[in-house]
């Protein structure tokens, strides 16, 4: 190297870490410079966690040298981590809900200064780096903006030198994801450098200066992202050309098979959001698209959806024209209706069982069962019927629903959901982190079952995907949902700020301020 | 070096049954280590403990006698654990069994009813139900948890005899002990093998793991508690209401622990005293546990635990040794099957702590 | 006079009846509060009052009895421990395992003890004052373990909400994975809680066999155990609340025996059903706000850790 070059602030070199069954990290090659914005780029299951994880020393890699600043470095723990100036920012929050966002950031610093003293430190930095957070506010009352602010002052008051950004943006709106740029570049021009991980390529085109793509555990190439192409950058993640999915038919209007009326219902949980004075209408043969970052009644809406939660009166909800606002999820399926639910492992299906039962699970109202007697011949027929159609790779009917790879998981949840012949189907986040070919089999399926004349009602977070597949998209803010637009006369940039909670003549209940009003 | 575990892609399913032999063989060890403490001869020990009591006709019957109530009540045990509904109190649910039956016994016995000995076995069975139903109802009414509150009621059951035994039931004539009167005998359970005390109980005993077996496995109910248990947010989202399962599984498990109580008095000293049981019903979880929940295994598992008894009386009488070693035994056991049991999910591994081209210190 | 020698007299007779509760509660708050759940809470307190009460005739000496039983309870805990947190057993059937174990293996071990008095030792555990009035006599049965009974409230709360030990052990029950994500260790810290819920159940069972009723019997502890864990409960791991149910559970415990002492003629079966009773209709009470309950309670409680490195 050129010694009048200063080194690199981080190198990685032939990292390798291996799991009972998997290599997740084979010979990986790193170099982030001072003050660099890097992207590590790469699908879900290409070993961008456990790489980052063994950077901030959560995870101890088998073979390979770290180096920090040109010294070789060994990270035995978080602690070591941040003691050398490595701050992470995680992807779900690494955040107490029933402690205080200053006792949280005192837990991450692992300092013993008063919390007294540690607040007037927090308030500082929030100021200079326009970053608002209230120090004595419990986090179980912030919206994932603010909680994403947390995280990052508690790594800002370590004064880092290289911040980890695990999908930061995929909580935010468009306009909070701009605002929190700002502040990374802002960093960067400070010295410090920033390790972003993402999929979302426009994002990574706009900030980084470099990019490393993994791929099945390994460095399968690099970029410079302000000069390579989505559609390039898309083929080095996924090996081949990227796949299309075929557009459907115009819709025709259908008839109307779910319609929601003036729906408000206070939230279950300690930490949930109520539902205000929601109303839809779901015709057959079209695809609504729910927008909305998480926490914002998603989980709300489809548990009064599918009947895992009681409507306040019978009407509220109708499916297939009879209310069903107090039916449970048994009886709503009856009429026609089935959900495959953001949670595969543990809701959508059991671990523990094997695919034939997990086939049985929502299936048993349609032919399965005789006189209280499971027919296992007809739910195995039916289970090897589901993997046969949507090619889950499974070791046979009998594998466990554990042994299977999320993307296989989901795509045997939608198949034995859409093999029930739904009227209406709801759909949570179908292709939250399974693989881009599973992802698109999932979205052809739901675009097919709509060809065929039924319902779907898809909530996500992608607005990608929404604009995809959806006729008509909707916003979810605060337990509120703004009125459908056509998809293709609205804009990513209009569905953002309803997004954020800008909704026209809609007094704003939830907190959702964005970075950027309060810088 | 250190011993590390790390999990399986799939649960063992050899280690599923292994583990309760590796379990039986250390307890075994366990054993015969407390001997050698006690100043005891192990192998004297363990002989009148696991041998003896096999050796003689009278002995094995013996056995059968005292595995009835364990195994009534830890099928019953297993089907509420399978889904995630923990009735520790059939020890209760058995005392009340009993009151009930000898309720029946006391007020019609004597006049040669045929209906006498069917109406006792229902009247034990309906006092279980009606002491499970009581938490079942604190639980799906008021939330309140079953492990607690079924325990809880174990406790005033033992007072509830106390109080029957010494007060409005006490055999007048009983030179002031605190027992009620002897069962006449048309009260009495008929026995399986002549000149032994194995009763009838043991065949409803029998009765109960294929049933369980068909319940569990093949039929929707089952399939509904399994659910229950493995996933209750997927039962929610499949519409098995929970509610109703928790009420079934401890009316069950209630009904068969009142039917062990009602089976033990007739078939047994034919009389309530204050102590009707060693613990069958606590004894009972670790057979479900032992029989892997699953009620083939809990039938194996309920003739080890019986012999545990047998032996434990064998071990008072010839070696003088106090009737608590049962129950060190007993929890011995389950202990080491539970830690045998991380071999089912874990596979352990001998990691050195760094290999050679490992990262180094500054 | 005759009414404040009663009102001390109850005073009194509850503290004593409230203190295995309290010491027992506590360690399993403790416990709880690091998002581990003990059901072993009797068992451990019949092995501590079961080697408190050898310990103390053995060396003739309360203290090393107390010590002794405080010893027991922590490692009857540390069998659970390793059980749950290092072999990841699953934490209810653990726990009964525990109870049924020191059921069994207390009565084993106190087989030679059973019916025996604190032989050369004092009854009461300050100097006897035989002169002194009647009144200083009542408040001599309060002993160091009802003063550090009464002491333990204070010293959790403020150990839980004033300390940092404290906000790192409720960070680890709210959520270990995050908590392991920052750098703690996990297993350490429930360790830690873990030992010292079965150290304050020693101390507790042997305050049983060692002042409160001092002798031995098989299964003395009469369902404390359990009292103690549904108080844990009631209090929604709040200690104002937990000293408030143990005092008010000691208060019922004695209403038994004061109704036999006023020649009440209630069945003394019936009577000792009342603290029992009492339980189910506090658990009963408490748990119909579940969403109360889910907001206090450790997030993690109950939950098996098994951190991937």
């Amino acid at each position: 190297m050129d010694a009048s070059a200063p080194p690199p602030r981080l190198r990685l070199t032939g990292i390798t870490k291996r799991y009972a069954s998997v290599v997740a990290n084979s010979g990986i090659d790193l170099s982030v410079g001072p003050g660099e914005i890097h992207a590590l780029l790469g699908e879900n299951g290409a070993g961008k966690s456990t790489l980052v994880k063994i950077i901030y020393g959560v995870v101890h890699p088998d073979e390979g040298e770290i180096a920090w600043e040109g010294r070789p470095v060994r990270i035995a723990d978080p602690n070591a981590a941040r003691a050398l100036g490595i701050g992470m920012v995680f992807q779900h929050f690494s955040l107490f809900e029933s402690l205080t966002v200053a006792e949280n950031i005192a837990l991450g610093l692992g300092a013993r200064e008063g919390i007294g003293e540690l607040t007037a430190r927090i308030e500082e930095i929030s100021r200079r780096y326009g970053l608002a957070v209230e120090p004595s506010r419990h986090v179980h009352h912030l919206s994932v903006g603010e909680r994403q602010r947390v995280e990052i002052v508690r790594c800002l008051l370590q004064a880092p030198r290289l911040l980890i950004m695990d999908e930061p943006t995929s909580v935010l709106t468009p306009q909070e994801a701009e605002g929190l740029f700002d502040v990374l570049r802002r960093l960067a021009s400070e010295g410090c450098s920033v390790l972003y991980i993402s999929h979302k390529l426009e994002e990574i085109k706009a900030l980084c200066e470099a990019a490393t793509v993994l791929r099945g555990g390994r460095v399968v190439g690099g970029c410079d992202p302000r000069t390579s192409s989505e559609q390039q950058m898309a083929e080095l993640m996924i090996g081949g050309e990227l796949p299309v999915a075929h557009r459907r038919a115009p819709l025709k209007e259908g008839r109307a098979s779910l319609i929601v009326a003036n729906l408000s219902l206070p939230a279950d949980e300690p930490f949930g959001t109520h539902l205000r004075d929601v109303s839809l209408t779901l015709r057959d043969g079209e695809i609504l698209g729910v927008a909305g970052v998480a926490g914002n009644g998603q989980k709300e809406l489809l548990a009064v959806l599918s009947g895992e939660r009681r409507a306040p009166a019978a009407d509220a909800v109708r499916i297939a024209d009879v209310a069903a606002g107090l039916m449970g999820p048994a009886a709503r399926r009856r009429l026609g209706l089935a959900f495959i639910p953001e949670e595969r492992l543990g809701r959508g299906a059991v671990a523990e069982f094997p695919l034939t039962e997990n086939a049985l699970l929502t299936s048993y109202q349609h032919g399965l069962v005789r006189a209280g007697m499971v027919r296992f011949g007809a739910v195995e027929a039916y289970a090897r019927q589901i993997i046969a159609r949507f090619g889950v790779v499974a070791a046979g009917t009998q594998a466990q629903g554990s042994s299977l790879s999320g993307g296989n998981m989901q795509k045997f949840i939608v198949g034995r959901e859409v093999g029930t012949n739904p009227r209406v189907l709801l759909a949570a986040h179908p292709t939250w982190g399974v693989d881009i070919g599973a992802a698109l089999a999932i979205r052809q399926a739901l675009m097919d079952l709509a060809a065929a004349g039924s319902g779907v009602l898809v909530v996500s977070e992608d607005l990608a995907e929404l604009f995809e597949i959806s006729d008509y998209i909707s916003v979810l803010s605060g337990g509120r949902l703004s009125p459908p637009r056509r998809t293709h006369e609205t804009t990513v940039e209009e569905v953002g700020l309803l997004m954020g909670g800008r909704m026209a003549g809609a007094a704003r209940q939830h907190e959702a301020r964005g970075v950027v009003d309060a810088a | 070096m250190r011993l590390s575990l790390l999990p399986r892609e799939r649960p063992a399913r050899s280690m599923l049954w292994l583990s309760p032999v590796l379990a039986a063989v250390l307890s075994v060890i366990g054993v015969t280590i407390l001997f050698a403490v006690l100043g005891r001869d192990p192998i004297e020990a363990l002989r009148t403990l696991f041998i003896t009591p096999l050796a003689t006709m009278d002995g094995l019957t013996e056995l059968g006698l005292k595995a009835t109530p364990l195994l009534l009540c830890a099928v019953g045990i297993a089907i509420g654990v399978r889904a995630d509904v923990w009735n520790i109190g059939a020890e209760g649910q058995f005392t009340l069994g009993a009151i009930f039956g000898t309720w029946v016994a006391l007020n019609f016995g004597g006049a040669g009813h045929w209906w006498l000995i069917p109406a006792m076995l229902l009247a034990g069975i309906a006092g279980g139900v009606v002491w499970a139903g009581i938490p079942a109802l604190l639980r799906t009414r008021f939330n309140a948890h079953e492990i607690l509150t079924t325990l809880m009621l174990a406790y005033v059951s033992i007072q509830l005899l106390g109080y029957l035994v010494h007060g409005p039931w006490k055999d007048p004539e009983g030179y002031s002990f605190p027992q009620t009167r002897q069962f006449e005998a048309d009260a009495t359970l008929p026995v399986l093998v002549a000149g032994t005390r194995l009763h009838i109980g043991a065949l409803f005993a029998l009765l109960s793991v294929p049933l369980g077996s068909l319940l569990l496995g093949r039929t929707l109910m089952g399939f509904r508690i399994r659910t229950v248990g493995a996933a209750p947010a997927a039962a929610r989202y499949a519409g098995f209401n929970r509610d109703a399962i928790v009420w079934f599984c401890l009316l069950v498990s209630g009904g068969l622990a009142g039917l062990a109580g009602i089976c033990e008095i007739a078939g047994g000293n034919g009389q309530l005293t204050p102590v009707i049981s060693p613990g069958y019903g606590f004894a009972a979880i670790i057979v479900a546990f032992l029989g892997r929940l699953n009620p083939i295994g809990i039938l194996f598992a309920s003739l080890l635990m019986a012999l545990l008894y047998l032996g434990g009386e064998g071990l008072q009488v010839s070696m003088q040794l106090p009737i608590a070693v049962t129950g060190t035994i007993q929890g011995m056991l389950l202990f080491f099957l539970l830690a045998a049991d991380v071999l089912v999910n874990y596979r352990p591994q001998l990691q050195v702590a760094r290999r050679a081209g490992a990262v180094h210190h500054a | 006079m005759h009414e404040l020698g009663i009102a001390v007299a109850i005073v009194v007779a509850t503290l004593r009846a409230a203190t295995p509760l309290m010491l027992a509660g506590f360690g399993e708050l403790i416990t709880e509060r690091s998002g581990v759940l003990n059901l072993g809470v009797e068992g451990m307190m019949l092995v501590g009052a079961a080697f408190g009460f050898i310990g103390a005739v053995v060396s003739g000496s309360l203290l090393v009895g107390f010590i002794i039983a405080m010893i027991a309870g922590a490692a009857l805990a540390l069998v659970f421990g390793v059980l749950t947190l290092s072999l990841m057993a699953n934490q209810v059937a653990t726990g009964l395992a525990l109870t049924i174990f020191g059921v069994g293996f207390s009565a084993l071990v106190g087989v030679k003890w059973v019916g025996m008095p604190l032989a050369g030792l004092p009854g009461a555990i300050w100097p006897h004052l035989s002169t002194a009035p009647p009144l200083v006599q009542q408040m001599m049965l309060i002993d160091p373990i009802v003063v550090i009974a009464i002491l333990v409230p204070f010293a959790a709360h403020w150990f839980i909400y004033r300390t940092r030990g404290g906000l790192i052990l409720r960070a680890v029950g709210e959520s270990h994975d995050v908590a392991h994500a920052l750098g703690y260790s996990v297993l350490r810290i429930r360790y830690l809680a873990v030992l010292c819920g079965g150290a304050m159940s020693g101390l507790a069972g042997a305050y049983m066999s060692l002042s409160y009723s001092p002798m031995w019997a098989e299964n003395m502890v009469a369902g404390r155990g359990w009292i103690a864990l549904a108080l844990v409960v009631f209090s929604t791991w709040k200690p104002a609340w937990l000293a408030l149910g143990a005092l008010l559970f000691g208060l019922v415990t004695i209403a038994q025996f004061q109704a036999e002492g006023l020649g009440v003629a209630v069945s003394p079966n019936l009577l000792a059903m009342l603290p029992y009773l009492a339980t189910v209709i506090v658990l009963v009470l408490i748990s119909r706000d579940a969403t109360r309950l889910k907001l206090n309670a450790p997030a993690a409680l109950g939950r098996p850790f098994h951190a991937t490195a």
